[in-house]
């Protein structure tokens, strides 16, 4: 059966689409702000920390740098992966439904 | 301390590299010209770009002369700081994919107000939303072309007004004739063209090091001290300012309007997502491999040499490139830097004509009724208008420091443009009032705040204490403009705009009715 668009949008499937997306999309953002800020905020607090040597001269806070920028990547990849395998086969599954 | 370097002096192989670079892009812009007739071609690329090219131009776009230049050149002279400040940059962009890379591309038509405008008022809206974004063009217009000539100036030897009228042509040329296929190819061929370049510097530093980065570290911190290589004050002093400033880069990226132009040149929503994961990609490299670069320079070319011929550091990377590969790599270094100043400006003269032509006069002066003939010719005009503008600003600004004005047009465009962005898609009871007050104080708040912090009341204005004490106002200007925009709506509300949002859902969500 056709669903109009006030049919699909109080339609449970639907809404289950919208709270995903957005469970998703705050959490990732979450982590993501945990990541940097506690980075940014480590720095403010923490000096000698980053600044403990892991080699003859090479300090913590370099690998520490990188895997930010690393871990900013690896979100994004994971929300894709995420959209590509659940949100685009429930939003093609959706759309059939509803009356153009 | 002065050493003998070609820098600053037209050699052969700079320049047949700079004029291979701009007949390379002028041919691109010749075959893009025969494909540019409709207004969808000019602002859109004709939405046939793939994912891939989109996540290069996309690239090109962000990685300005002032990330490449000005970031190897903090980490020479600063060290450790200047990763601190590279890391950054790039947390703005996961952040653009989780909050408002589908709903951008499945709203919009040619620009981000198209979504802000979706359900509301037209007119009120559109003329604030392009209030924002102008804005936010303008000032990081201002940034780069100040850049831009005083870089060509320093490389070439070019005086700064024949600099800037080069640029302004050269980019006018790619957008008046080409629009936004040859923009994006623009963007294409010198993202190509900076990551092969810093690729090829970094490994040449590496192969200097024995391929071990820990060679690299040990020489920096022999001739430079250990500090070189831990946290030190210069980019987070304190926690707030170090806050409020990742803030501004994080959010101002979901408000730099000819970032987000570029959603609408890719297909679909899916295509606008894989894209945003290959900008993450290139751009997080770039940022990782950079500081190679800036600490190979502070060793092999030294800091008195480099702020010999530049304070700011920006002449590190070439001056590298001059002691590892000779002339000709340097010649090739300075050209692929000056590409990438004429694609930034490309790309930011191009939204700021959409602003003008498509906001403007044909949703508020002509009401949307327009023809496609007269569209076309109407951005074509709005770009050479902004073309001319930015070349004065060029000009104008010549002798100013403008060291602040791209953390200012973050800091503009995370409160002027994204607050309204974000709750226009999310929130049902958003209203025009609403928008229109968010975006405006945003706007204003930010400009104001920055002119009375240390940024520019003590370091542009050499007085003695700021008023406000935060270095870029994002945490109070984008907070105010979320309340406000929140109250205002709050205050009365419109049913016109909430009875569209089930309509608007469905395109946010499912891209029905997508353009």
């Amino acid at each position: 059966m056709q669903k109009s668009t006030h049919e699909m949008l109080e339609s449970p499937e639907f809404k289950k689409l919208v709270s995903g997306t957005w469970t998703i999309a705050t959490v990732l953002t979450i982590v993501l702000f945990i990541v940097y800020y506690g980075y940014i905020i480590l720095i403010a607090v923490n000096k000698p920390f980053l600044a403990q040597k892991i080699g003859v001269y090479t300090t913590l806070g370099i690998p520490i740098g990188v895997g930010v920028i690393i871990a900013a990547w690896v979100l994004t990849a994971i929300y894709v992966s995420w959209a590509n395998r659940v949100l685009d086969v429930e939003v093609s599954r959706l759309v059939a439904e509803v009356q153009k | 301390m002065q050493t003998a370097t070609a820098l600053g002096t037209p050699t052969p192989s700079a320049i047949t590299f700079f004029f291979l670079i701009v007949a390379l892009t002028l041919a691109i812009t010749y075959w893009a010209a025969k494909r540019t007739h409709s207004t969808k071609e000019f602002y859109a690329a004709g939405r046939t770009v793939s994912a891939l090219q989109n996540g290069l131009a996309l690239s090109g776009d962000y990685m300005s002369a002032a990330s490449f230049l000005g970031i190897a050149g903090m980490v020479a002279l600063y060290g450790y700081d200047g990763m601190i400040y590279a890391t950054g940059w790039l947390v703005g962009w996961p952040a653009l994919m989780f909050l408002i890379a589908g709903p951008l591309r499945n709203l919009g038509k040619y620009t981000f107000a198209d979504v802000v405008a979706f359900r509301l008022h037209q007119t009120p809206v559109r003329i604030a939303a392009a209030i924002g974004g102008i804005l936010t063009v303008l000032i990081y217009t201002i940034a780069q072309m100040v850049g831009a000539g005083l870089l060509i100036k320093l490389m070439f030897g070019i005086p700064y007004l024949y600099a800037e009228l080069v640029v302004g042509a050269v980019m006018l040329v790619y957008v008046l004739f080409g629009g936004m296929i040859a923009t994006t190819w623009v963007q294409i061929v010198k993202a190509v063209l900076l990551l092969g370049g810093v690729t090829v510097l970094t490994l040449m530093v590496l192969s200097h090091f024995g391929w071990n980065p820990a060679e690299l570290y040990a020489a920096v911190s022999q001739k430079l001290g250990q500090k070189a290589l831990e946290p030190g004050t210069k980019v987070v002093t304190n926690s707030l300012d170090a806050i409020s400033l990742g803030l501004a880069l994080m959010f101002g990226l979901l408000g730099l309007p000819h970032i987000l132009m570029r959603f609408y040149t890719v297909p679909d929503a899916k295509a606008a997502r894989t894209s945003v994961l290959y900008a993450t990609g290139f751009i997080g490299y770039f940022y990782i491999i950079i500081p190679i670069v800036g600490f190979g320079a502070s060793v092999l070319v030294g800091r008195g040499v480099i702020t010999g011929l530049d304070k700011s550091g920006n002449m590190s990377a070439p001056l590298l490139a001059e002691v590892l590969g000779g002339t000709p790599f340097l010649g090739f270094i300075a050209a692929v830097a000056f590409a990438t100043i004429l694609a930034v400006v490309a790309g930011l003269t191009l939204a700021g004509a959409s602003a003008l032509s498509h906001d403007l006069y044909v949703n508020v002066v002509k009401k949307g009724a327009a023809t496609e003939q007269e569209q076309v010719r109407v951005a074509k005009i709005s770009t050479v208008i902004f073309g001319i503008l930015a070349v004065a600003l060029g000009l104008l600004f010549e002798k100013q420091n403008v060291a602040f004005m791209v953390g200012l047009a973050f800091a503009v465009a995370c409160s002027a443009n994204f607050p309204a962005l974000l709750m226009s898609i999310v929130w049902k009871r958003f209203t025009t009032a609403g928008a229109v007050a968010s975006i405006l104080t945003g706007a204003a708040l930010s400009v104001f705040l920055i002119i009375i912090s240390p940024t520019v009341w003590v370091d542009v204005l050499k007085n003695k204490a700021a008023i406000f004490p935060i270095k870029n106002p994002a945490i109070v200007s984008m907070t105010a403009a979320f309340v406000i925009g929140i109250l205002v709506s709050l205050l009365a509300r419109e049913p016109s705009a909430e009875a569209s949002f089930e309509d608007e859902k469905l395109r946010t969500y499912l891209g029905v009715g997508a353009e």
